[in-house]
């Protein structure tokens, strides 16, 4: 998969390594501001209050 | 294939490393700037407060945590209203009020603001700065008790059947760290009341 994915990325080596990194920093802020504050409410490791 | 599947579950694996991250980290981003507006509210109270879901209540301080632990506490216990900062049960007394003051808080995500209430001993002063006096409670005993036990929310913690006659504080945090099994209970009563001089 990450070897397709290098092959097909364009110009040498270091193009390749800074469209690399603009990749991994979309798909890093697409989570942190996106997927993970849609998933964060399922997590219910910081349960804090007492009710019946 | 077996490269593929591989590949995938480090990918999934450093996902969830970073999903980890932001519960600890990343969730506080908007608790900061949730309580930089609550502070503000409670800076421009001058009459009474009104008690509202959502708003500024009072500050809360514990001098053993260094002089910059404050938080606003926000008014309801809700998910939305803890992710702004350590919230009142609505209905309990109110600051300095006879009856039990109840205030949940984070331990680990939201700027886990009760991280460490598990350090305060007895005699550990827990401050609430509410717009028209301070009130300095005394801690007087630490508690785990299951996620169900509701006496420890009555007016006199423990007794749901007791009349209060003294003010006292609860504050309620998860326990152990990172876990939804039990909670953490720390209890108070009301030792000082200095009135704000106008």
């Amino acid at each position: 998969m990450y070897g397709w994915l290098w092959r097909s990325l364009p110009g040498g080596t270091g193009a390749k390594l800074l469209a690399a990194a603009v990749l991994v920093a979309v798909a890093v802020a697409v989570l942190w501001y996106a997927v993970f504050p849609l998933l964060e409410p399922a997590v219910t490791l910081d349960e804090v209050t007492v009710r019946k | 294939m077996l490269r593929a599947a591989g590949e995938l579950s480090i990918t999934a694996g450093l996902i969830l490393l970073l999903f980890c991250a932001y519960l600890l980290w990343g969730t506080g981003v908007y608790t900061q700037r949730m309580q930089v507006q609550l502070q503000q509210e409670l800076g421009e109270k001058h009459a009474l407060p009104k008690i509202e879901l959502g708003r500024a209540v009072a500050m809360l301080r514990i001098p053993k945590f260094g002089r910059d632990y404050h938080y606003a506490v926000v008014e309801g216990v809700d998910t939305e209203h803890l992710k702004k900062g350590p919230g009142h049960y609505p209905g309990t007394a109110l600051p300095g009020q006879i009856g039990n003051f109840v205030v949940s808080g984070h331990r680990t995500t939201y700027l886990a603001p009760f991280n460490r209430i598990d350090e305060l001993k007895r005699d550990d002063e827990i401050i609430i700065d509410a717009a028209e006096a301070r009130y300095t409670y005394r801690v007087t005993s630490q508690d785990i008790v299951e996620p169900d036990e509701v006496d420890v929310l009555s007016p006199v913690p423990g007794k749901p059947d007791s009349r209060p006659t003294r003010a006292f504080i609860t504050l309620s945090t998860c326990h152990p760290e990172y876990s939804a099994a039990q909670r953490l209970i720390v209890s108070g009563v009301l030792k000082k009341t200095e009135l704000r001089k106008e």
